[in-house]
């Protein structure tokens, strides 16, 4: 029997397939049952050393829906990281006064050194330009509702595949599931060596193309990200690649697509995807936004021992 | 008799089938500059195995494991000989260790480990080529990627 008590959620590699089907699966069950007591007298420390609101929000509202309380702090200016303390120090700190820990944090393996440092399960809620694995969790359950099956998928990844990191998470995981991959993206931003090279190793097949028609009809699914100002050291980098692919109602009347393509974005998004694209049969990514609870709440219920 | 294009020791170690690049790389690790017996540098020496090759050979010392493991990451194809009264006592291929805690530094500039008072950690995910992960960020590092410390 799978049982994810006590497991820390720090990256999608971390989990095995049965793992990830298992989430799925609980995730399914919350979004049908109302549980309003089973997380009762827990406290979850939502610990935002980088700026998010929807991620935290999300946390907070799937945490109290399931009757558990919220505390934490979404500045770093808050916090004793200003007077010095090491953020090992802080965490073991925050530690006793909570069950879990989902940290947000600007340095990569920020989450894998609070895992380390507490006892308590600890919730990556996305470091540095590394994993988010709950935003990959959330995008399995989208692909999973809109196509009742996640095996054998032709997917595309658009936008910033360097810095894009539910993109990277998200391969890693659909690399599980016999999945044909094209990512579509300017060479500047392409996919990190790094997930290339565990494709490979994993037996994955996949293809790198600079624009979307080359492989549109290929595509149940099109998984789009925003190219991400923030991440750029240089500014002219980005004024080079900002607004490269835009999607809207007419460019995908021009191209050659499946009646069932599904496009999913992680949000927010700024203007590579119109808002005409709203009101049709491609969207799925407000539904993919809403997920974002159950699935949640399943992992959190999980991960403190009350779902089995 | 083969001509010895890197005069021998008497005691001490050898270290020989050193990747060329890395041969000056070797040679920092096992602080030689603070060595006060004989040290002899073979830099550009032909090999059959590895084209050309890097030797060293140092007097009366004998390598820390941890100096073997820094070698292994830099100079996969190394061999250690241990010479006593002129003869080769001991001979052994270095072996890369499955992790790596303190002695390397991850080349991602975000990591936490580059940040925080902490003991960088890494997984070596494949010996040949050598490929070795971030216990923390994740990141793959290669042969040229890797910083000792």
């Amino acid at each position: 029997m799978i049982s994810l008590k006590d497991k820390d959620i720090i990256s999608i590699s971390d989990f095995t397939k049965e793992e990830i089907l298992y989430v799925l699966e609980m995730s399914g069950k919350m979004e049908k049952e109302y549980c309003p007591d089973i997380l009762r007298g827990k406290i979850l420390a939502n610990l935002f050393f980088e700026p998010s609101t929807r991620t935290r929000l999300s946390f907070e509202t799937a945490m109290k829906r399931l009757g558990g309380q919220v505390i934490g702090f979404d500045e770093l200016g808050t916090t004793s990281t200003v007077k010095g303390e090491s953020l090992r120090d802080s965490v073991k700190i925050i530690e006793g006064y909570c069950d879990i820990i989902v940290l947000r944090h600007f340095l990569e393996g920020a989450s894998r050194l609070t895992a380390d440092s507490v006892d308590i399960p600890v919730v990556n809620a996305g470091d540095g330009a590394s994993q988010h694995p709950t935003q990959t969790f959330v995008d399995l359950y989208t692909i999973k509702k809109a196509k009742s099956d996640i095996e054998n998928l032709s997917i595309g990844f658009l936008g910033d595949l360097k810095y894009g990191r539910t993109a990277h998470s998200l391969a890693y995981a659909l690399a599980h599931f016999n999945a044909d991959m094209y990512f579509i993206s300017p060479p500047s931003l392409r996919m990190p060596k790094d997930y290339m090279e565990e494709l490979e190793i994993r037996n994955v097949s996949y293809q790198e193309v600079e624009t979307i028609s080359e492989v549109s009809d290929n595509l149940d699914i099109l998984y789009c990200t925003r190219i991400q100002k923030e991440r750029f050291a240089e500014p002219v980098e980005y004024e080079k690649v900002k607004g490269l692919y835009k999607l809207s109602k007419s460019v995908m009347d021009e191209l050659k697509v499946k009646d069932d393509l599904k496009i999913l974005h992680p949000l927010p998004r700024v203007d590579e995807m119109d808002e005409s694209l709203d009101t049709t049969e491609y969207a799925m990514y407000f539904q993919q936004a809403y997920s974002g609870i159950p699935v949640r709440e399943a992992l959190l219920a999980s991960v403190l021992g009350v779902i089995q | 008799m083969k001509k010895l294009e890197v005069s021998a020791i008497e005691e001490g170690t050898v270290i020989d089938q050193i990747a060329n690049k890395s041969t000056f790389k070797v040679a920092n690790i096992l602080n030689i500059q603070n060595i006060e017996q004989v040290v002899l540098i073979g830099f550009n020496l032909s090999s059959k195995k590895l084209g050309k090759k890097g030797i060293i050979k140092i007097g009366g010392k004998l390598l820390t494991q941890e100096e073997v493991n820094k070698i292994s990451l830099i100079a996969p194809d190394a061999t250690v000989n241990i010479i006593k009264d002129s003869e080769v006592v001991k001979k052994f291929t270095v072996d890369i260790p499955d992790s790596i805690e303190e002695f390397m530094k991850c080349f991602n500039p975000n990591c936490v480990s580059n940040h925080q008072k902490i003991l960088s950690r890494f997984h070596v995910i494949h010996k040949n080529p050598i490929r070795i992960r971030c216990h923390y960020c994740e990141r793959h590092m290669g042969v040229d990627d890797i910083e000792l410390v």
